[in-house]
């Protein structure tokens, strides 16, 4: 290994490109052909080793009747699976998800909103991205604690409301739908920040000529919006979606930390996490990841189907 | 020609990801083979040397010296053994995770998710049940084919813990002896003093399952746990249906604080100690808490009370007794011995379960000055059979109830606010029928 690292450099460096000269060693070539791999092996080492490995375990546990303990296990085919699909109250679940599907269009619309408002000449303009994007940067552990207060009775929410003379005495949490828009309403405030800094990334490699046209033609703010930013952001965009929709599908921290799934809060992730840890049932859950896993992949292929990601073609 | 690049690049991801799990699937599940080694205690103390280490779920005695002075005094004694610890915070959690190598420490607590018979594949045996069960209480607890796997360090007793104060304001000087009388008792606090009659600590959900604890309580019955192999544990008349019914009445006759979803097992310290709240069902490890609390929040520790679940066989009370984690000795320890002497020393002589009040795990050792009250009343202690609990436990996964699990009693309770629509008769009935279809089908 010595050897390699100390002859890569002589051998390998790249000469000032007109200097090169026409017929290489065969020797250097191969050299140059190993190099990248060199670069790649310890990221690649990493990824199998923690992304790859433990999805190929668990789908291989997922043809088990494993618990997550015992030194014993039964192959047991796709019994699992069949368990899963004849289980229907398994996914009834996913009726949480539209609550946080619908969160997710909000989420968009403000971050989009806020995005164009940022990215023209705004007083404290700084100051504002930084407040927006702050958010995302907590850890979602320590969001749900934070909400967790802001939820109680008496809390933050009830005082502030105060103020302003609403006393609603309301228990934020208490019924399946308050909990779920209360919860949903967290995960707004928590990912709007991201989706903000990816549009206004996108919206400030638009060319300013083009404003500077649409101005002189006597475009407003909404025709530039219309015309300019939304049409130039669209592969944003569509991202910002395929996340939001995979995101909802499979919301976990934020439920779990406040409810723990509790009070019809339950997602499917949580539930998964249920029946492997709770109640032992790793071999099952393993097969609900998986499917979820599929779920999701099929949500995305169809959402790549409908809305296609074209070159963007601004001018 | 993007689409062919693509497709090709999806197929060699495709290959190495069947290649890694065929790879993988080899490594699935561990232990091994081993099975059946014992620890036998060491006959000389000097001559016992190694270092141990003891897993803990007790961060707070690991982190504020507690656990040290324990492993100081145990060198006195084996001046060749070091006893280091580890608290760990989510210790079922990573212990879990951690018994599928050979690396669990030296000696652990036997984490609740282990099932009784895979006890031998995971720990070494202290000793035949017949010789244990003459010196200690709860050896039936884990024992398996006749051997004991594990100690617990202190009994404890479920029942109520309250202020004293607060009972004493609404004018009830006696123990109620019904569920009845009991809610009865929980409205004269409601309505004659500022408290909160109860508490639920429904967001932190394992109050909830220990109200599971107090299954036998009804009818002083030892076997009361193993019939639920055979029989439905929420039948007419049984102590589970006893034990829920008594649950639903508080919450539903607005009798428990009033918003259980956001409430804090913390913060509800403090508050019975000052007697905002009245009472809290836990179990008799809890009353040292709470006097701490008291003394911290200024109010007297004597405020604390302690009483069982409101029913009586014969016109006496009868607690559950009952261990808390048990102590066992990992397999795969190069210095059994030494730890066997820990877990002998730690139950024995150490003096634990006097420092937290609780019962002690030794025979005919007296009980601890707060269930001085419960000798007084003539209250009976039992400690249920063990020998179906793999079966029950089985049965409870498999219907994914979870007798020990807050879920179904979170959902008990939603129902009685109204929060979930139905019945108190339909709900049960659902958790019955679920129930016996996992009978059959975990009985095979």
């Amino acid at each position: 290994m010595v050897q390699i690292a100390d002859k890569a450099p002589r051998t390998g460096a790249p000469a000032p490109v007109r200097e090169r000269p026409a017929p290489r060693p065969s020797r250097a070539r191969l050299w140059r052909g190993v190099t990248p791999w060199l670069f790649m092996a310890v990221p690649l080492a990493l990824l199998v080793t923690f992304t790859y490995a433990p999805v190929a375990n668990m789908i291989a546990y997922s043809f088990t009747d494993w618990d997550g303990l015992s030194p014993d296990l039964k192959y047991t085919g796709f019994e699992n699976y069949t368990e899963l699909f004849t289980r229907p109250e398994l996914f009834q679940v996913f009726y949480v998800s539209v609550y946080y599907l619908a969160a997710s269009v909000v989420q968009i619309a403000v971050a989009l909103y806020f995005a164009t408002l940022l990215s023209f000449n705004v007083r404290f303009r700084n100051l504002f991205k930084g407040i927006l994007f702050f958010p995302y940067l907590i850890n979602g552990v320590a969001i749900g604690f934070v909400f967790l207060y802001f939820f109680q009775d008496g809390g933050t929410l009830d005082s502030v409301l105060k103020l302003f003379g609403a006393s609603t005495d309301r228990a934020w949490l208490g019924t399946p739908a308050s909990a779920n828009v209360s919860l949903a309403g967290v995960s707004i405030w928590r990912f709007m920040g991201l989706n903000f800094v990816l549009f206004l990334g996108a919206i400030q490699s638009i060319p300013g000529e083009l404003y500077e046209a649409a101005e002189l033609d006597g475009a407003t703010r909404w025709q530039q919006f219309r015309h300019i930013i939304a049409p130039g952001i669209k592969p944003v965009i569509s991202l910002s979606v395929i996340l939001a929709i995979s995101g909802s599908l499979s919301v976990f921290e934020i439920p779990y930390i406040m409810t723990g799934g509790a009070t019809g809060t339950e997602t499917f992730v949580i539930q998964t996490v249920k029946l492997a840890f709770q109640f032992n049932k790793t071999g099952l859950a393993s097969a609900a990841a998986v499917v979820l896993l599929l779920i999701i992949l099929a949500a995305t292929w169809v959402q790549r189907r409908l809305v296609p990601d074209d070159k963007v073609d601004l001018v | 020609m993007v689409h062919i690049r693509i497709r090709t690049r999806t197929t060699a991801f495709a290959g190495a990801l069947i290649a890694t799990a065929l790879l993988t699937a080899g490594c699935t599940g561990s232990g091994g083979s081993t099975k059946g080694a014992d620890a036998k205690a060491p006959t000389d103390a000097k001559k016992v040397s190694g270092a141990i280490t003891v897993l803990t779920q007790r961060t707070d005695l690991a982190q504020d010296g507690t656990l040290k002075k324990y492993a100081a005094e145990f060198k006195k004694i084996y001046p060749g053994v070091d006893v280091k610890f580890e608290g760990i915070t989510d210790y079922e959690g990573e212990v879990k995770i951690r018994m599928n190598t050979e690396n669990y420490g030296d000696v652990l607590m036997i984490p609740s998710v282990v099932k009784k018979n895979d006890y031998p594949k995971f720990f070494a045996s202290l000793g035949t049940s017949a010789e244990r069960s003459k010196k200690y209480n709860y050896t039936a607890f884990t024992t398996v084919d006749g051997k004991v796997y594990g100690q617990s360090p202190i009994g404890t007793t479920p029942g109520f813990v309250y202020n004293k104060k607060v009972w004493k304001e609404a004018g009830i000087t006696a123990w109620p002896t019904t569920p009845a009388g009991f809610i009865a008792d929980l409205k004269a606090i409601k309505s004659k003093t500022k408290a909160t009659p109860y508490y639920t600590n429904f967001k932190d959900m394992w109050p909830l399952t220990s109200w599971t604890a107090a299954n036998g309580s009804v009818s002083c019955d030892t076997q009361a746990q193993n019939k639920f192999t055979t029989t439905d544990p929420w039948a007419e008349g049984s102590d589970l249906r006893t034990i829920d019914t008594l649950v639903y009445d508080i919450v539903h006759e607005n009798l428990a604080e009033k918003d259980p979803t956001t409430t804090n097992w913390e913060g509800s310290k403090p508050k019975l100690a000052k007697g905002e709240i009245a009472t809290m069902w836990l179990g008799s490890w809890a009353v040292i808490q709470m006097q701490q609390a008291a003394t911290a929040a200024g109010t007297s520790p004597d405020d604390i009370g302690f009483m069982p679940f409101p029913a009586q066989v014969d016109g006496k009370f009868c607690a559950i007794s009952a261990p808390d984690y048990n102590q066992a000795v990992n397999i795969h320890s190069a210095h059994k011995d030494a730890a066997r002497a820990w877990i002998d020393w730690f139950t024995d002589k150490s003096g634990y379960s006097v420092t937290n009040l609780a019962l002690s795990p030794v025979k005919g050792a007296p009980l601890p000055a707060i269930l001085k009250p419960y000798e007084d009343a003539g209250a009976k202690f039992i400690e249920l059979n063990q020998d179906k609990t793999a079966q029950v436990n089985e049965i409870d996964n498999e219907s994914e109830i979870g007798l020990q699990k807050p879920d179904y009693r979170q959902e008990l309770i939603d129902l009685a606010r109204g929060a979930k629509k139905g019945t108190l008769d339909g709900f049960l009935a659902g958790l019955s029928k679920r129930w016996s279809a996992a009978e059959k089908s975990a009985g095979n």
